[in-house]
């Protein structure tokens, strides 16, 4: 896509709450806009660097009770006698300490999870996230487990006093999430051409090759786990600040699986990929509301993964532009070479 | 002490059913190289099958058990006749996605034949625990136990002593030679996940009349699973049969002297120490069957 074509689309995205009046279907789009930033960063991994990380909701959802938990502010009772307590924050620097502690944890898991490939990862990384849905289910003096954290609040913008914009509508929320959907892309586009976007190729191709000629394979493994993982942890983030209450049910697996259909179905590996999935994805389930109940939908989805791999097995945009390139790029045959 | 005897002895029953959860994993990931997320659907089936047999049809309950395991074994078949064939030789992570469209697929099919309503099963055995000395178990579950040791022991001797064996045992060791030696992998690949579907669906009609159904318990056992065949090493069955038991022991002890809210956790934490310092599985000198 050219610089033209790439200014159009952004720039009809931002016109879409001036003429788009109905709350529902903004509601919609924020939501998909949410899942697609989670579902770009899954991409970083399970695209880039060929690793199938099936515990990235974790990341989210760390990011996402993070950024509740420092914006409501808690206590622990470390000791009977002395009791910590965390003044509550804006929701700003909530948000930023959201992606902090889950790019932490990207490192953290990154570090002990890439000693292994193939199932083995994919086994680790849901343990990962089961261990930590258990443990905001059950630390209850911190995450108030399965009772939720409520009344979480929510973004702000402007200096206290003077003036003030509080996202309680919708416009504004769309607004945050298609700017964070846009940095997020551009910051995973700039990363993915780079040297360590390379080298993260490089090892997703041949991982003993690349380590031949000099990619360090943990240290670009686990940056670009980092980076995942931030990037999912301010997904998170914004989640919990929109929707307002947080539960430890937003470490299912289910969502998980979500993000890895929404890329496969767009196209590992590829920029564009996510974001088709994660439209197709987050509009489909309201458009078969009507006509399917909510089982009805998660078994077609799974019949739809199945077949994508089966007969589309790298995604929705290759295959557009192989047969965009087809059609159109064609180099002319000339009598030249017909001679 | 009597209170450590008693969770020894639970443990013990569990890890009967845990053990066949992971040999049945085991010996498809072994043989197949395929991750399969639909292991503990065949679990669910499993339960749900005797359940339907015995409250619906109102058959014999050891009756029901048996048809619940054969329709185990075909659905198993079925499942690697349309899904796994032709995707021999792909990736082991495109085999996965396909496992996890198929795994969605079915749980969310179970939740439509079944509802989300928790049912229970019904069996002939006295409600009265069996009390000896300071601890005590229930009729059921000593029955599950046997059960559950028998076709460990069935499966043990089918790798073993018999032809299919045989074959089972060349093919993991190595695909081509053993097709050059006239060993028909495909019929090779349909018997194992069949067996191993089996496995799982035998472990849930065991279970279903201890605990009870919903669609979504399968999860719990696919990632039991897991942990088991981690625990022992993939692909290896004595590995898998010891985890079973040892998993069930953590989980008792983990459950009782812990927090029972971390019961679940323990096979989790499990697989994370394991892959960081012994990936390769705690009885393995190496990944192998038998």
């Amino acid at each position: 896509m050219n610089r033209w074509a790439t200014g159009l689309w952004v720039g009809f995205l931002f016109s879409i709450p001036l003429w788009m009046t109905d709350q529902y279907y903004l509601h919609i789009l924020i939501v998909a806009g949410i899942f697609i930033i989670a579902a770009m960063s899954l991409n970083l991994l399970l695209g880039y660097t060929g690793q199938l990380s099936l515990g990235h909701v974790a990341f989210f959802g760390i990011g996402g009770y993070t950024s509740a938990l420092v914006s409501l502010g808690f206590d622990l009772e470390l000791t009977d006698s002395y009791t910590f307590v965390f003044p509550a924050q804006p929701v700003w620097i909530a948000f930023l300490a959201g992606i902090v502690v889950a790019g932490f944890f990207g490192w953290l898991i990154g570090k002990i999870s890439f000693k292994v490939r193939g199932a083995y990862f994919v086994i680790v990384t849901i343990s990962f996230a089961e261990v930590v849905r258990l443990v905001a289910l059950n630390w209850i003096d911190l995450t108030e487990g399965p009772m939720a954290l409520n009344n979480i609040p929510p973004f702000t913008l402007g200096v206290p006093g003077l003036w003030e914009l509080t996202f309680w509508r919708k416009i504004p929320n769309y607004y945050l999430v298609l700017v964070t959907c846009i940095l997020s892309y551009v910051v995973i586009a700039r990363l993915v051409g780079s040297r360590l976007g390379r080298a993260m190729i490089a090892l997703r191709e041949n991982e003993p090759l690349a380590a031949s000629v000099g990619v360090d394979v943990t240290r670009s493994l686990v940056l670009a786990a980092v980076v995942s993982a931030a990037i999912a942890g301010a997904a998170g983030g914004l989640y919990t600040h929109y929707i307002r209450i947080i539960d430890p049910d937003v470490f299912l697996f289910i969502y998980t699986v979500t993000m890895v259909i929404m890329v496969v179905t767009g196209g590992k590996g590829t920029l564009a990929g996510p974001i088709v999935g994660g439209l197709i994805f987050g509009i489909l389930p309201e458009a078969l509301r009507e006509v399917a109940s909510p089982e009805m939908q998660w078994v077609i989805y799974g019949v739809l993964m199945i077949l994508i791999v089966y007969f589309l097995p790298d995604g929705i945009v290759p295959a557009v532009s192989s047969w965009w390139k087809e059609r159109f790029d064609a180099p002319p045959k000339t009598g030249e070479e017909r001679a | 002490m009597d209170q450590f005897l008693q969770h020894l002895l639970n443990a013990t029953m569990l890890g009967g059913t845990y053990a066949l959860l992971g040999i049945g994993l085991t010996l498809i990931f072994g043989i197949m190289r395929v991750v399969n997320f639909t292991h503990g659907e065949l679990y669910t089936f499993g339960a749900y099958m005797v359940f339907f047999f015995t409250m619906t049809l109102s058959a014999n309950f050891f009756l029901a058990l048996v048809f619940a395991m054969v329709l185990g074994i075909a659905l198993g078949a079925a499942i690697e006749f349309v899904l796994l064939r032709r995707l021999r030789g792909a990736s082991i992570d495109t085999t996965m996605l396909v496992m996890i469209g198929a795994w969605i697929a079915m749980q969310n099919t179970e939740q439509l034949a079944w509802t989300g309503v928790a049912k229970s099963v019904n069996h002939p055995f006295p409600i009265d625990p069996l009390v000896i000395g300071p601890v005590s178990v229930s009729w059921i579950r000593i029955f599950v136990f046997c059960v559950a040791i028998m076709l460990i022991v069935g499966t043990h001797l089918l790798i073993h002593r018999t032809r299919l064996g045989k074959a089972m045992r060349s093919t993991f060791q190595d695909r081509e030679t053993a097709a050059l030696m006239g060993v028909n992998i495909n019929a090779i690949h349909t018997a194992t996940f069949a067996l191993g579907s089996g496995l799982a669906a035998a472990a849930g009609a065991l279970l279903g009349p201890v605990f009870v159904l919903v669609p979504g318990m399968g999860d719990m056992a696919a990632l039991k699973s897991f942990a088991i065949v981690i625990l022992g090493g993939m692909g290896n069955f004595m590995g898998a049969a010891l985890g079973g038991f040892l998993l069930a022991l953590v989980e008792e002890l983990g459950a009782g002297y812990i927090s029972s809210g971390y019961r679940d956790g323990m096979g989790f934490l499990i697989i994370i120490v394991v892959l960081i310092f012994r990936p390769t599985g705690l009885f393995a000198r190496a990944e192998r069957i038998g």
